[in-house]
């Protein structure tokens, strides 16, 4: 019964009803659009770090987990590869540097890390080899930069950074693909750890043959469940260093939360104005419809019949313009240029869309109870 | 011929003490199968509270209300609801019908409210519309009708579940004069030839041409009932004034009357 008179009336009133719905889309695409966008610079700025396979990440304590700021050298590896539940650990050095060649679509600036190959910070590698030797020119690229540049293992790159005042070029042999890894939104560029410290951007060309120093240290566990209990053990075991867990390093990226939480909040607010604005529509549209409603009940419609109708209505067009946001939001998602970031695939979008679903019934709820409170009556003027 | 409709001493009072205003003092009536009866009265002469109580829309402060065999006094609300769906039909002043059904659909919703709808059904309706002269109206929407014929569809919507009391409150209060007599005359064939017992509410006295008994309220108390033809055809004409200078009588039902007669009692419900 609510089924045949929602439809009915929905089909007689489509031009109405399809205002709603765009509405509905119209908000959908924002909503879905934000969410990518938050998703993507999220993604661009953590996910090399998310793909580091180590269990903790040791940085310098004065550094306040920034790891810039973040000194450690090979004596922090020693010490550390000695704590009982340590299985290993590798230092990582992060600087930057850009590729001149090849360069189809000109320069692009990198992230240059430094691994110790065999050792934990190392990338998976999805195609070629991982890097092998200490102290060699060879490089293992992210897969989407090598896309972009067309090289493949046993391609040649050539990157430049500054040494004091001078740019200096340096040819590097790629031995492998590793996935996607951003960091600070630029692809990465993985070198065995000393030939890092040789070639990354420095003020000065005189210190060869110092030690190495590098940022963090990758740390793997026998126990990786048991990380938080090592934190205090591995604190106490040496001085000056502080260690976390991968989610709170991530969170301490430049930026990091306050992007998150800007977007986060649009989009919050986004979902309140939609659901208040359509609120607005079907509160209007029902207390339009009171006369009607009345008089539907004065010959017996129950209640249960008229708040089965409008929340059907509600329900019908929430899905139907979701749905057209949706696809809305894929085919400008086609269009857009790669450089934006915008991240479609994720369960932040499904969740963004589970919202959306809801903003309409919610809204409507002060309507459905406008139908419910509706004395029949009405229809005879009492 | 049974009896649709028994009233005694229903009473119904609204708030209490010094502020207490009593809108039908203690009415007593019945209304048989195949009886057309009029209520008439005056501006809160009660007979719209009368008919909300029919129609179970209110609950009388006293006295008992029967049916078809059936006491209304103890029905809770959903039970009340579905009496009214099954059992009554109802015609309204205004806003008759679902504006976004077709003529026919709206005459089938009272069919489909009762989940009785099938292809038997939809055979009534139309029938019964045909029989009310609107078979080229079936699908048209509600405002594609006139008032008549819109207060014709209602007619059909009311009678096409076979209910055992059929209410009608100010059938003709928008219409000219031809369509009101059109509307009440059918009304009052059907109500004949499908026995049931109909019950009109009106302030316009020609229509009580039509009916079987005639019952009057004044200040919620029932002044009058009579079944007499001649008191009851009287009421229709006393509605012209006999010194007035425009010569009007309407003699016979159905004619119409050149110019409206003077000191017609027109009011117009709250």
């Amino acid at each position: 019964m609510s089924f045949f008179l929602s439809f009915k009336e929905i089909w007689r009133n489509r031009g109405r009803y399809l205002l709603f719905s765009l509405v509905i889309a119209l908000i959908t695409t924002l909503v879905l659009f934000i969410a990518a966008l938050a998703g993507g610079l999220s993604k661009a700025n953590r996910e090399l770090i998310d793909n580091i396979q180590a269990d903790l990440l040791i940085y310098q304590e004065e550094a306040d987990l920034l790891i810039s700021a973040s000194r450690l050298d090979n004596n922090t590896l020693t010490d550390l590869r000695r704590i009982e539940g340590i299985a290993d650990a590798g230092g990582m050095g992060f600087s930057t540097a850009t590729v001149v060649y090849p360069a189809p679509e000109g320069e692009i600036d990198i992230s240059l890390i430094g691994t110790e190959p065999g050792r934990p910070g190392n990338p998976q590698i999805l195609s070629g080899g991982p890097l092998i030797r200490d102290r060699a020119n060879e490089a293992v690229l992210d897969g989407p930069l090598a896309e972009k540049l067309g090289v493949k293992p046993g391609d040649q790159i050539t990157i430049q950074t500054v040494q004091g005042t001078e740019k200096e070029l340096y040819n590097l042999n790629v031995v492998g693909l590793s996935g996607s890894n951003q960091y600070f939104f630029q692809p990465a560029i993985f070198v065995p750890i000393q030939t890092w410290d040789e070639i990354k951007p420095q003020d000065t060309t005189a210190r060869r043959g110092s030690r190495v120093i590098f940022n963090i240290a990758a740390v793997q566990l026998y126990d990786p469940e048991n990380y938080s209990a090592m934190i205090p053990a591995i604190e106490g075991s040496i001085d000056g260093i502080q260690a976390v867990d991968k989610q709170t390093a991530i969170l301490a990226l430049p930026g990091y939360t306050a992007q998150q939480s800007t977007l986060n909040t649009q989009q919050a607010f986004t979902l309140l104005i939609g659901m208040l604005v359509l609120g607005g529509f079907f509160q209007i549209q029902t207390i339009q419809k009171i006369a009607q409603i009345g008089m539907l009940k004065a010959i017996g419609t129950s209640n249960g019949t008229v708040a089965g109708m409008t929340i059907l209505q509600i329900i019908t067009i929430s899905i139907f313009g979701v749905a057209l946001g949706v696809i809305g939001t894929f085919l400008i998602a086609m269009g857009m240029p790669p450089e934006v970031p915008a991240e479609f695939n994720s369960n932040a979008i499904l969740g963004a869309i589970a919202a959306l679903l809801f903003i309409g019934p919610i809204g409507g709820l002060v309507s459905i109870r406008i139908a419910l409170k509706v004395e029949p009556l009405r229809a005879i003027g009492l | 011929m049974g009896i649709s409709l028994e009233t005694n001493q229903v009473t119904k009072i609204y708030g209490e003490g010094d502020t207490a205003v009593t809108a039908v003092d203690q009415a007593s009536f019945n209304v048989a199968d195949g009886e057309f009866v009029a209520v008439v009265g005056p501006s809160g002469s009660g007979k719209t509270t009368m008919l909300a109580m029919l129609a179970t829309l209110l609950t009388p402060t006293n006295g008992s209300i029967t049916i078809g065999g059936q006491n209304l006094e103890k029905m809770r609300s959903r039970q009340r609801t579905k009496f009214r769906r099954q059992n009554i039909g109802f015609t309204f002043q205004a806003n008759n019908l679902v504006p976004f059904l077709t003529a026919l659909e709206n005459v089938e919703l009272m069919l489909r409210l009762n989940k009785a709808f099938d292809k038997n059904a939809r055979q009534r309706a139309k029938d019964l519309l045909d029989r009310l002269g609107l078979s080229h109206r079936l699908n048209n929407l509600p405002n594609q009708l006139s008032g008549g014929e819109q207060q014709r569809v209602a007619i059909a919507r009311a009678m096409v579940h076979e209910p055992s009391l059929v209410l009608a409150d100010e059938p003709t209060a928008s219409l000219d004069t031809q369509r009101a007599f059109q509307v009440v005359e059918t009304f009052a064939n059907l109500i004949h030839e499908q026995n049931r017992a109909g019950i009109m509410v009106t302030h316009d006295l020609r229509m009580v041409t039509y009916v079987d008994k005639l019952i009057s309220m004044v200040d919620g108390r029932i002044e009058q009932i009579t079944d007499d033809r001649t008191v009851i055809d009287g009421m229709a004409n006393t509605t012209h004034d006999p010194a007035s200078t425009v010569n009007q009588e309407a003699d016979s039902a159905g004619e119409v009357v050149n110019g409206l007669p003077e000191n017609m009692d027109y009011e117009y419900t709250k």
